[in-house]
């Protein structure tokens, strides 16, 4: 059997045994749920436009109605009054003319009432501040997560095997690379997956809460260029992951031997959001290998990089996840099968027991 | 010569201790081979060079004739000391699995899944994850786990550690039929009274190096001092004054001896008729606990 037929076999496994798993159906019905709510929600609450009960006949309510505002004709201003204290509207424009309202001054009804200096935009921004704030912080909760949550798991699964001993069963039968590609390979799916999903209903989301199309149309460029830094900067890691899996020799080790990849995944997703004000910071931010595959697609939304930076910065990323995939691999192999305790780093580097 | 598997001076140290010294050792197909020696000894480590789970620092093991390599090595069914199973994944599942990352197509090792759990009777258990079985039953499954490939060669550590005598039956005939089509099987057990009622060979580690290897009956003509057993009618302790006896045990009308090689065993036994009736008289041939005991002193 070929390495790659083995490798699918491992890989096959592990996503069969993850689709049965309740944590992981859980995890990804709870981010949907959140994908939902926060392109939902906000359109939902937004109550529509305000009602202003106005004399058919002022003048005041043609400006209203201009103003995008729903205007209800009465007959007088004491009706106008009792449909504001009732509640059924939330100002009126009586003679004067003069807005009533219950608790707040309604900025809506007077700012269509008033003459405003015109004010010319130098750079205006196409964009409502909420979201201008949430997609980026979206961008990097998501990344931290996932390759968080799916890394982790990376680790125990290389573990359970070892733990359970299975393990020698498997190295007897297939090679340790097969192992190894088909556990990565597995997860990159399952992790990629479980990231276009939450993508699709956030769409879907936003298409049913009417988002302007000009949102969505700056959030598109930007997700789609998340992608491929998404998988890049998972598979980065993926092996280390393994790697420290097969450090330990228990479920409670892995905690302890993967705090440095933990710190590696944990760090960047803080310094972005951080430091998401900061062009200088964001700039480097998004050229490091750990942290440019949120910072880059974060920037592009924000329209601050040049249509190279993102392949320039994706190239090292590839590069980097080379590196790291060797690493990685070569720390798994080495200490795969040294069941008694847990391997140094150093030991697992040096030793290469397994024949192949 | 052609179907044996052969390790073939096999050493191997773990930093400044060496495990294995120059092991050597056949294991003939068809035969059931036990491979017995104390805790430490080096059954493991062996075991684990067969299987190129651990590489050895020299010597090689060949199967007809040729080194192993891994494909190879696909077709040995393997059994771990250390039981190893995905605790949460089903039992039938899991057998599929590993016949299928032994190269086996699906359906092929769904259907050898399915026949082997009836053999070992587990069949009623086999949509059960591994976890929630007996470790009795966990035992079976890896033993199904082992042979599911139908493999050429049979490489089992304590295949029968942990089993009822129930399950060793079930067991061990689900091995003999393997070595009746032709398979080596190689087995390694402390429990050296099970050894000796299962095997067909043998082969004693001690310390690392093989202190005695051949078929069971071979070693124990070999290793058989003249010892005889006899039991009288009366105390028995005549015995100690007869020429080239010597006494290992007396309990009353009962006694063992062993003879000097120049001595004949007839007169001794004429001797004790003329004392009176005699019950039993006989050799006594030595079990595999003190062949093993005297090799590994």
């Amino acid at each position: 059997m070929s390495t790659f037929a083995a490798a699918r076999l491992v890989a096959e496994r592990e996503i069969k045994v993850k689709l049965r798993d309740k944590t992981f159906l859980f995890s990804t019905a709870f981010f949907l749920l959140i994908a939902v709510a926060s392109t939902v929600l906000p359109a939902l609450l937004d109550g529509g436009p305000t009602t202003v009960a106005a004399a058919s006949s002022s003048p005041s309510a043609e400006a209203l109605r201009d103003a995008g505002l729903e205007v209800r004709a009465v007959a007088s201003d004491a009706e106008a009054e009792r449909l504001v204290r009732d509640g059924d509207v939330e100002a009126a424009v009586v003679a004067g003319p003069r807005v009533l309202a219950l608790e707040d001054a309604p900025g809506d009804v007077v700012q269509a009432l008033s003459t405003a200096p015109p004010v010319q935009l130098l750079e205006p921004s196409s964009l409502d501040p909420f979201v201008e704030f949430i997609v980026p912080f979206a961008l990097a909760f998501v990344f931290f997560m996932t390759s968080f949550a799916f890394g982790l798991q990376i680790a125990q699964s290389v573990t359970e095997e070892k733990q359970s001993r299975i393990v020698e069963i498997l190295v007897s039968s297939v090679p340790v690379r097969a192992l190894l590609t088909g556990k990565v390979a597995a997860m990159t799916l399952l992790a990629f997956g479980q990231i276009a999903l939450i993508a699709v209903v956030s769409y879907v989301g936003m298409q049913i809460a009417e988002v302007d199309a000009g949102v969505v149309g700056q959030i598109g460029p930007a997700i789609a260029w998340f992608l491929p830094f998404f998988v890049l900067g998972f598979v980065m890691l993926a092996t280390l992951w393994a790697g420290v899996g097969a450090l330990a020799a228990r479920q409670e080790d892995v905690g302890g031997v993967s705090t440095p990849l933990q710190m590696a995944v944990m760090i960047p997703f803080f310094a972005v959001v951080f430091l998401s004000d900061n062009a200088t910071a964001m700039k480097v931010l998004s050229y490091l290998p750990l942290s440019s595959p949120v910072a880059m697609p974060i920037r592009l939304f924000n329209d601050e990089a040049a249509g190279w930076e993102p392949i320039a910065s994706l190239a090292l990323l590839t590069v980097a996840a080379v590196i790291f995939l060797a690493v990685g691999a070569r720390i798994y192999e080495g200490s795969l099968l040294r069941t008694n305790g847990r391997t140094p780093v150093s030991i697992a580097w040096r030793s290469r027991a397994l024949v192949d | 010569m052609t179907d044996v598997l052969d390790v073939d001076a096999v050493s191997r140290s773990f930093g400044d201790r060496q495990v294995l010294k120059d092991v050597s050792f056949l294991v003939t197909a068809g035969r059931m081979t036990g491979f017995v020696g104390a805790n430490g000894a080096g059954k493991t480590t062996t075991m684990r060079i067969m299987l190129g789970v651990l590489s050895a620092d020299s010597g090689q093991v060949t199967w007809r004739g040729t080194p192993l390599d891994r494909p190879t090595r696909q077709r040995f069914g393997y059994m771990p000391e250390e039981r190893g199973l995905y605790p949460k994944m089903t039992v039938s599942d899991q057998v599929v699995y590993l016949g299928q990352l032994h190269g086996m197509t699906r359906a092929d090792a769904r259907r050898n899944t399915a026949a082997l759990l009836d053999r070992l009777g587990l069949g009623e258990r086999a949509g059960d994850q591994v976890e929630k079985l007996s470790l009795g039953n966990q035992q079976r499954v890896q033993v199904a786990a082992a042979l599911v490939h139908e493999p050429e060669v049979l490489v089992l550590d304590e295949p029968f550690s942990g089993l009822d005598p129930l399950a060793v039956d079930t067991v061990l005939g689900v091995l003999r039929e393997r070595a009746a089509a032709g398979a080596p099987v190689l087995f390694s057990s402390h429990q050296l009274e099970l050894v000796e009622r299962l095997c067909d060979d043998l082969v004693i580690i001690a310390d690392g190096s093989i202190r005695a290897s051949g078929s069971r009956s071979a070693l124990r003509a070999s290793y058989a001092q003249p010892r005889f057993a006899i039991q009288v009618a009366a105390d028995a302790g005549w015995l100690r004054d007869q020429a080239g006896v010597t006494l290992v045990e007396l309990d009353g009308p009962r006694a063992v001896f062993d003879l000097a090689p120049e001595a004949d065993n007839q007169s001794v036994l004429h001797a004790a008729l003329e004392r009176g009736p005699v019950h039993s008289f006989g050799a006594v041939t030595p079990s595999l606990a003190e062949i093993f005991r005297e090799v590994t002193r």
